[in-house]
């Protein structure tokens, strides 16, 4: 193959990546990294170097649309970011002590019931009743936002911020630990916990993965793991596909999102579990 | 938003206000972060192929671990270098590192945006989620 070849496939692919990253606020690397190394034959560390480019690739390339649209709630994502950069630093600390084999089980079965339960949600709405919560109140993490599939102002309560960041310090420690799936917990926790309604799950999720994966990936560059041949078409992709999304979501339906959302964790699911099984 | 005009000074009009101009800086930032990266990129990747015609035509092995490295550069001082001989490759890494660098800069300036409104529990916040990101990227080198 040559290079002029490999960069427009590899080009069109991640456009198509960038698009539901930016969608369902995942960062593109579990289509990423099959495509690269299965299609392609990339070896495994400049796939994951590419991976982590498409990451930050996603959310910078979204995130000017939905801050604008307030969509992503700014104040929720920097209250939750101490969560997920306390996470991914005890992450990386623990990367030498723990099996990981195990990990990929237990978030495994963790996704999959997350993945149930976003599915039984999906004809709740989120304004159906207040509960009290302290900490959202002091943190002023109420808000709202226009949709422009239903034509109107969405108004919504933020709840159980605690539990919320809980789950937050724990995806950040699951990213540190195996390098993915950070944005496939932080969209449930967000969806199931604090009650956001699905747009501004995946609009905030998309925001917060950017700060994560800028963190990991000094250490990414530094290791030589970023091969421009391999980064260029990735990341040039997935920008133009997540510019394209963030003009989607909006329009979209919340239902249509979240079923997309639900079948995409059930894949990662099955991913993680067939690793772990694996070995 | 600007449409609606009140006669009388409103405290609460002005943190809206405080409020939406800080997500519009935030959001251009972001733009034009991914802009210019973009823009590196793409240039880079045009120069290489400007520089090595034989990539148009010749079968071309990317990233396979057997594949000589001698394209990654993965210090600054290697990407420099190869910033001054024109090389393809390096303007395609300062576009990634502009990338890697848009979200850190982001939370950077996001600290200025919370003092800007006011908000001091905003600005201890963020000032620690920035501070946990230098840390990270400091442990990291190390390792």
């Amino acid at each position: 193959m040559t290079l002029l070849l490999f960069d427009l496939s590899v080009l069109s692919i991640s456009v198509l990546a960038g698009i539901l990253g930016s969608l369902l606020g995942l960062g593109g690397g579990i289509i990423i990294i099959p495509v690269l190394t299965l299609l392609f034959n990339i070896d495994i560390r400049y796939a994951i170097g590419a991976s982590i480019v498409s990451v930050i690739a996603t959310s910078s390339g979204a995130a000017a649309a939905y801050v604008r649209e307030r969509m992503t709630n700014l104040r929720v994502a920097m209250v939750l970011e101490l969560a997920t950069s306390a996470g991914a630093l005890t992450g990386a600390y623990l990367a030498g002590l723990l099996t990981v084999r195990w990990l990929y089980v237990i978030f495994g079965i963790v996704m999959g019931y997350s993945a149930l339960m976003m599915f039984r949600k999906r004809h709740q709405s989120a304004e159906d009743e207040a509960i009290p919560a302290p900490w959202a109140d002091y943190l002023k993490l109420h808000s709202s936002y226009y949709d422009e599939a239903s034509g109107r102002e969405i108004i919504y309560r933020v709840a159980r911020t605690r539990v919320g960041l809980g789950l937050m310090y724990i995806a950040g420690v699951v990213s540190g630990l195996l390098g993915i799936g950070s944005g496939a917990l932080k969209v449930p926790a967000m969806d199931l916990a604090m009650r956001l309604p699905i747009k501004v799950s995946t609009a905030t999720s998309n925001f917060m993965i950017g700060v994560t994966a800028a963190a990991s990936a000094g250490v990414y560059f530094a290791r030589g793991d970023i091969d421009p041949f391999v980064a260029a078409p990735v990341a040039t992709g997935v920008l133009l596909g997540a510019v394209l999304g963030s003009r989607l979501l909006g329009r979209m339906q919340s239902a249509t999102i979240r079923m997309v959302f639900v079948i995409v964790l059930l894949w990662v699911s099955g991913q993680m579990l067939l690793k772990g099984i694996r070995g | 938003m600007s449409e609606i005009q009140t006669p009388e000074f409103s405290p609460e009009l002005e943190v809206e206000e405080r409020v939406r101009k800080v997500e519009l800086l935030i959001s251009n930032l972001l733009r034009t972060g991914v802009i210019f990266s973009l823009g590196l990129i793409v240039l880079g990747t045009v120069v290489s192929f400007a520089q090595h015609p034989e990539y148009l035509t010749e079968r071309f092995s990317v990233g396979s671990a057997s594949a000589p490295r001698t394209a990654i550069l993965h210090s600054l001082s290697d990407v420099a270098a190869g910033l001054k001989a024109f090389n393809g490759e390096a303007i395609v890494t300062l576009g990634i590192l502009l990338l890697i660098a848009t979200p850190v800069v982001r939370v950077g300036v996001s600290i200025f945006a919370f003092i800007y409104q006011r908000d001091r529990l905003y600005t201890f916040i963020t000032a620690t989620v920035f501070c946990l990101l230098l840390l990270s990227f400091v442990l990291g080198k190390v390792e």
